[in-house]
């Protein structure tokens, strides 16, 4: 396995883009990352998507992302693991360079989610979860994490407030990001008293419906060294595990063991401990996944994600920045595109590069953690600047 | 010996009282709790219907008869709320029970005797020998429309009974059926609530219909009403059963305790077969029970029950149906949320 | 719901069967082709239990199509022994009665139906003991 580099980054603004159909939105920021790399065409695009058929009835992205980049005849495939198929898609893509299959590959993500109404969307991310055993019954996505919270609440003494400090902290985050779908700043009662979705949690607990695409282009060492002139961030660890689908067959309701597993194997490819990172860009389609997160990731001990947020401690001035960009909160979660989008945001941050207000100070060494579902599949990655 | 060796009840949580209809309606609320010698009434919740009641209704039946449900030979539920036009609820609650393949099934419908004909059906086919075990269930999630008198007794629940010839808590001694063409209140085919004649309903229909087919039974059996320590009749409101059972000669002590109507209100095909298993829970050993239903159309079934020794062993091997009646779980509703269980809100598309 | 769909999970939603793994005796519901815990494809059947404890539960608000009418209702995981949780609503209980650690059991009752035409879906929902 050989040294991989991420050579381009490229991501449009979210939000409800009407104009834009799933085509158009995956080449767009496929170009962005092509003209970031300074280059004309990669050897092969892995696409994260969780489902452009049931949210545009278009399938064959392994066409598609080719065909209206102006690339064809590369290969393309169409990747997906429900909310980490960004991830998912930026390993198979470090996968296909590291084995020595290409030199140049790129990994791209997208997700067109207005095209159905608000009843499609949540039926399209519905199909996440167990369909036989959970959504027949009637339990929504937000209830999931609702149960969660509830759980984490009930184990650990997590509060109300610990949950809307994560909000606070992101939306904080995105107000300093132009691509964000919601750039606005909201405070603890805010989010407290916005409607109540799945009790605990309220509407600003939630991350939104989004269109979006990001892309990024991963290149063997060597080559990475004749073509960039950027700083160079090489992948120093990779890793990914599943758990089951059902949030009632999981070990404990309230711990992502997936998320731990993939970071566990991530940290040991780089030789790192966590203490060693610098950064972070997580998973927060809800508060309390944040919460959880940090705790699986070893960046607060187990159950007190919560006291972590509300001390400051991932804050973008602590000792632990998490998702400077926003995360899903602010930034917005089309679907598929997180996950790359989340690499993007770690390489910019790497180079320097982030809007002013929310570039890390010392960010040579990032991790990203996509998730799906309610944690049934996790991918970490470990990217660091040389 | 054939009779009943299994029985239970199932009654939704919800209540409502006759005040909160009275009220919508501008009607006099203590007139009608007078005339109708009626409270309050169950209601089911949404995710409720003539078949979920069933299923409940069956298992504590199967708890008290102590078999294997794959030994039961037919299950026979008698509504006037079947959930589907075509495909019988008996299916889906003999699924549910674990009672298939081998069972023959069929759905009664006879407005409010369905329940006891499934019963009658299931003893007959035991007392032939054609099957060892047979279901009867009687059960309803019935429908008033909105204003009429119906609305204030129109309710929910079941009753399960399995009969059989081993393990006999009650020896089923005599039955009768009388029944002619009276249309006292029906439904056609698509309309959602059903018709009555009004007073017509009382005299030429359930009072006659009763003491033709009670006269039977009693000359039939040589028996007189004072032989019974319990009588149950067809309640639709608190009044009909009691006028009744006393132009019979029977007295109120041995109609009290099947007399559920003041607050539970009429179940329809569930109505009189419920009232039995309330007298089941608390009978003795030797009490002679005398059982006569009555649906609109309009016919009864009557049946004579004798309880057995083995009555104490199964009593409190599920719920006892007072103490679903009165459980501490009751819920009220007010007339609004009323009517959106009831479906009879017109909501888009319709 | 396509109708080979739902009547294929009618054992487990009418009659709660599940299977017990013949080496190890885990109980897994539904039934798997093979044992997560021990990898053995060897099961007996068995049933779960009808008895349990909610564990953790919500109420959802904002419900997905097909359950809007019914909006809000509590969903729980329940406990019910043997190393089986299940999820499903909590029926017959009010909000503010809703505790981790309350007693249920499970009940037959009707989760959805499509419509005036559509088959009607039965399964199961927890009450309080």
């Amino acid at each position: 396995m050989r040294d991989v580099a991420v050579i381009g980054v490229g991501m449009n603004k979210w939000g409800e883009l009407w104009e834009a159909a799933i085509r158009d939105l995956l080449a767009e920021s496929v170009l962005l990352a092509l003209d970031d790399a300074g280059i004309d065409s990669v050897e092969a695009m892995y696409i994260g998507c969780m489902s452009s058929g049931l949210f545009t009835h278009q399938e064959h992205l392994g066409s598609i992302g080719p065909d209206y980049s102006g690339i064809c005849p590369i290969p393309g495939m169409r990747v997906e693991s429900a909310c980490a198929s960004g991830g998912a898609a930026f390993r198979a893509a470090y996968i296909h360079v590291a084995s020595g299959m290409a030199d140049i590959v790129m990994a791209a993500g997208v997700e067109k989610m207005t095209d159905v109404d608000g009843g499609g969307a949540t039926f399209a991310l519905a199909t996440a979860a167990d369909q036989e055993y959970e959504v027949y019954n009637g339990v929504t996505f937000p209830g999931l994490y609702a149960m969660m919270a509830n759980h984490h609440m009930h184990k650990y003494g997590t509060t109300r407030d610990q949950l809307s400090q994560v909000a606070v902290k992101n939306h904080l985050n995105g107000s300093k990001n132009p691509l964000a779908q919601f750039r606005m700043k909201v405070t603890p009662d805010q989010v407290k008293n916005s409607v109540m979705v799945a009790d605990p949690l309220t509407l600003l607990d939630c991350s939104p419906i989004t269109d979006g695409s990001a892309a990024v282009i991963l290149c063997s060492m060597d080559k990475a060294k004749e073509l960039t002139r950027k700083r160079l961030v090489k992948i120093i660890g990779s890793g990914h595990a599943s758990d089951t689908i059902q949030l009632a067959q999981r070990e404990d309701i309230s711990s992502l063991k997936s998320t731990n597993m993939a970071a566990k194997q991530a940290l040991e490819m780089a030789g790192r401990k966590i203490s060693d990172i610098n950064f972070a860009e997580v998973h927060d389609c809800f508060t309390i996944a944040e919460i959880m997160v940090i705790e699986a990731l070893g960046i607060a001990p187990q159950g007190k994600g919560g006291k972590a947020t509300a001390d400051g401690i991932t804050a973008i001035d602590g000792k632990f920045p998490v998702n400077a960009s926003g995360g899903l909160k602010s930034k917005g979660h089309p679907v598929g595109a997180t996950g790359v989008a989340q690499i993007a945001e770690i390489v910019k941050q790497v180079r320097g590069e982030a809007d002013e207000g929310r570039q890390v100070k010392k960010a040579d060494i990032g991790l990203a953690q996509n998730m799906g579902g309610s944690g049934a599949s996790s991918v970490v990655h470990i990217l660091e600047g040389m | 010996m054939v009779g009943i060796v299994g029985y239970g009840a199932y009654i939704p949580r919800n209540r409502i009282k006759v005040e909160e209809i009275a009220k919508v309606w501008g009607a006099d609320a203590p007139s009608y709790k007078r005339g109708l010698m009626l409270r309050e009434k169950s209601v089911p919740s949404p995710d409720q219907d003539t078949i979920t009641m069933s299923v409940e209704a069956a298992k504590s039946a199967i708890k008290r008869a102590g078999i294997d449900p794959r030994e039961i030979g037919a299950v026979y539920v008698g509504s006037e709320s079947h959930p589907y036009a075509v495909k019988p609820s008996g299916t889906i609650v003999a699924e549910a029970i674990g009672a298939t393949p081998d069972c023959h099934c069929a759905d009664f419908e006879f407005a409010c005797k369905a329940g006891s004909e499934g019963m009658f059906v299931a003893m007959g086919l035991v007392k032939a020998g054609e099957i060892d075990y047979g279901m009867g269930i009687g059960a309803d999630t019935s429908q008033g429309a909105p204003g009429d008198a119906l609305e204030y007794s129109a309710s929910a629940g079941a009753a399960a009974f399995i009969f059989g010839k081993k393990n006999v808590v009650a020896e089923s001694q005599f039955t009768h059926s009388w029944m002619t063409d009276t249309p006292d209140f029906w439904r056609r085919e698509h309309q959602f609530y059903p018709s009555h004649g009004g007073r017509f309903t009382g005299e030429p229909a359930y009072f006659r219909t009763i003491n033709g087919c009670a006269k039977a039974l009693l000359e039939k059996s040589k028996m007189k009403p004072s032989d019974f320590a319990f009588a149950v009749f067809h309640q639709p409101n608190g009044k009909f059963p009691m006028t009744v059972g006393k132009q019979l000669g029977f007295t109120e002590e041995q109609m009290n305790q099947g007399w559920l109507c003041p607050t539970l209100g009429n179940t329809y095909s569930g109505a009189s077969p419920i009232g039995l298993t309330a007298i089941l829970d608390i009978a003795k050993p030797g009490d002679k029970i005398f059982m006569v239903s009555y649906g609109s159309g309009a016919g009864s079934d009557g049946f004579i029950f004798e309880v057995t020794d083995r009555i104490k062993e199964v009593q409190n091997k599920a719920v006892h149906t007072r103490a679903m009646l009165d459980s501490d779980n009751r819920r009220y509703l007010d007339y609004g949320t009323y009517t959106k269980f009831r479906g009879k809100i017109k909501l888009r598309g319709e | 719901m396509s109708a080979p769909k739902y009547w294929r999970e009618i054992p487990q939603r009418y009659r709660f069967e599940a299977a017990r793994c013949k080496k190890c005796s885990k109980v897994l519901f539904p039934p798997r082709l093979i044992c997560p815990a021990c990898k053995s494809r060897e099961f007996e059947k068995t049933r779960i239990n009808e008895k349990g404890t909610v564990e953790t539960f919500t109420i959802i608000r904002i419900a997905p199509t097909g359950f809007t009418d019914e909006a809000p209702y509590p969903v729980g995981i329940v406990d019910v022994g043997d190393g089986v949780r299940v999820l499903c609503q909590i029926a017959d209980c009010d909000p503010e009665n809703l505790k981790i650690g309350m007693k249920v059991r499970l009940e037959f009752r009707k989760i959805q139906q499509e419509g005036h035409a559509g088959v009607i879906n039965y399964g199961y929902k927890c009450v309080p003991e």
